[in-house]
């Protein structure tokens, strides 16, 4: 193919993959987009082919990697997505620093000059480091969100000054390897290296709750990185897809600090929590008094009540509670409840994380809402079941002073009656009491949410 | 003019205006298909693979291309995996008609 088809076919290739995006808008057309993006990428890697010599060898590695894939994408559990997106974050993070390598060790193959001009170095310096840092970023990610490793926060002294220095550092080698007038493989390697680790240590000291953020900000990374090797082999196909995946990433962070209250370098800088919480002591000393029940309790009030909202949290992942749920959302609704989901945009470990748990379980998603959509509702609600959320639904947010003020949370302490599920009174993520608890039309039911929420399935 | 043009340029040009279109499809997307969002982005950027074709692509075959090959393997886990795992994802939020009610 000469270059100009190639690059006519990748044209083609970006304007699926604009389309992919644009689908998302609704669920209705978010097929249909997802379609657009195979159909990209098909065009994309068939033009690509015909450019190398070496396609048995491609195939059977795209083959090899397409089982993979596509026996995860299968067996994967919807409560452990995050996981896989950051897994695969990983990989693209590898995949460009092995491209790199591959490119300063022989630039003529990809259409290079055999000595790479200046700004080509700078190209590559950029792709490697952005790429080392989303592989080992992710990996760190990987492991928090999996349970594989602990949620809190890794935090020592000197940490920030420690990321600065070896950021400068790693400047140093690139720019060195810049400079030099032949392949530098010695700082090119130093400047990976580096980069590895500054990956690395830059998410252990970012908490469990914070993982949001941290997903949707190596998902941009990834992206960035894709781009970064395209600028290195002038292929506009990684450019624009790249930048696509880039932005969106950055957009989702956005939103997630927003969601928050919290700037972006804050939860960056890390530090802040932890996901196991200790007892809940008032900070003046006195233990303030709750009330507890039982799930037939809960089941006759809830019963009895002309509208419920449910608030699912991370809680509500980790018990794996979906399916139940949707049961005692169906019984409610028998009795003529009105049954309703109240989302948090930072509702557990990944943005939309509750939404796709609350359809997998086939719960219609116009029962689902944004927590715009329904906030002013709480006020004309008889029940409101929370289950495993804290930090969202904490009126201390309203309170100045504390360290939560003006972040966005559910009302749920304006309606008649709150339940909470809770496995016991350990403070959420923030670390802070939290006063919902010990409201006088609050009732507290300890354990673990798919049994208690089986409990009042059978108690109705 | 075009061909006086640094090919750098061009490839800027390129990128800023990409970086708008995503930025303003990416805006319209509902919260409720974030995760989805999600992984099809990670699909995309599965597109790391092209790069990773060119590199496993000369005839001669030395170590950077079965570097090139490794790569291959690992952005094709995430194309795959990507796309297909937000198909799952979206087949149900399409099961909504069943239970008609509101």
């Amino acid at each position: 193919m000469s270059a100009n088809m190639v690059a006519l076919a990748y044209l083609v290739a970006s304007v699926f993959f604009i389309l992919a995006l644009k689908g998302l808008s609704s669920p209705e057309s978010a097929r249909r987009g997802n379609l657009f993006g195979m159909v990209g990428m098909a065009i994309a890697v068939a033009t690509t082919l015909t450019l190398t010599q070496n396609w048995p060898l491609i195939l059977g590695c795209i083959a090899v990697g397409g089982i993979i894939g596509a026996l995860v994408a299968q067996r994967v559990q919807m409560t452990a997505m995050p996981e896989l997106v950051a897994f695969m974050h990983s990989l693209v993070g590898l995949a460009a620093v092995f491209i790199a390598v591959a490119a300063v060790n022989n630039p003529v193959s990809f259409g290079l000059p055999e000595i790479l001009p200046g700004g080509g170095k700078l190209e590559l310096f950029l792709g490697t480091f952005i790429g080392a840092m989303t592989w080992s970023g992710s990996v760190i990610a990987f492991l928090k969100l999996s349970g594989r490793m602990s949620g809190t926060p890794i935090v020592f002294t000197g940490q920030h000054m420690i990321n600065l220095l070896l950021a400068i550092i790693m400047i140093g080698f690139g720019l060195w390897f810049f400079f030099s007038e032949t392949t530098n493989w010695t700082a090119f390697i130093a400047m990976t290296t580096i980069a590895f680790i500054l990956g690395f240590l830059i998410i252990i000291p970012i908490g469990g709750a914070d993982m949001p953020v941290v997903i949707s900000m190596l998902n941009s990374y990834s992206g960035w990185a894709a781009a970064g090797i395209g600028f290195s082999l002038g292929n506009p196909m990684l450019i624009i897809a790249g930048s696509l995946v880039g932005s969106s990433g950055a957009i989702l962070s956005y939103i997630m600090c927003k969601a928050m209250n919290r700037p972006f370098l804050s939860v960056i800088l890390g530090g802040f929590g932890s996901d196991g919480g200790t007892a809940a002591v008032a900070d003046d000393g006195v233990q303030k008094t709750y009330r507890s029940g039982s799930a037939e309790d809960a089941a006759f009030l809830m019963g009895n009540a002309d509208s419920v909202i449910i608030v699912p949290g991370y809680g509500l992942a980790v018990a794996r509670a979906q399916h139940a749920v949707k049961e005692l959302a169906e019984k409610l609704h028998e009795k003529g409840v009105n049954v309703r989901f109240a989302i948090h945009p930072v509702a557990g470990r990944m943005p939309g994380h509750m939404n796709v748990l609350l359809a997998e379980a086939e719960i219609p998603y116009e029962q689902v809402l944004e927590m715009d959509e329904i906030n002013s509702d709480f006020s004309n609600t008889d029940v409101v079941l929370v289950l495993g959320a804290n930090d969202v639904v904490n009126p201390a947010a309203n309170v100045p002073g504390s360290p939560i003020y003006g972040m966005p949370i559910l009302d749920a302490h304006k309606a008649r009656t709150v339940m909470v599920v809770k496995r016991s009174m350990a403070v959420g993520y923030a670390g802070l009491d939290n006063d919902l608890f010990y409201m006088d039309k609050t009732m507290m039911i300890f354990g673990d949410a798919k049994k208690v929420v089986e409990h009042l399935v059978k108690a109705l | 003019m075009i061909g006086e043009i640094d090919p750098f340029i061009i490839n800027l040009t390129v990128f800023v205006l990409a970086i708008f279109v995503g930025y303003h499809v990416v805006w319209n997307v509902t919260p409720a298909l974030h995760t989805p969002l999600m992984s099809v982005t990670n699909a995309i950027s599965g597109i790391i693979l092209v790069g990773a074709m060119l590199a496993a692509g000369p005839a001669e075959t030395d170590w950077g291309v079965w570097l090139g090959a490794v790569a291959v393997t690992l952005a094709a886990i995430n194309v795959f995996g990507g796309f297909l795992v937000s198909q799952r994802m979206l087949e149900m939020f399409k099961k909504k008609d069943k239970k008609g009610n509101a």
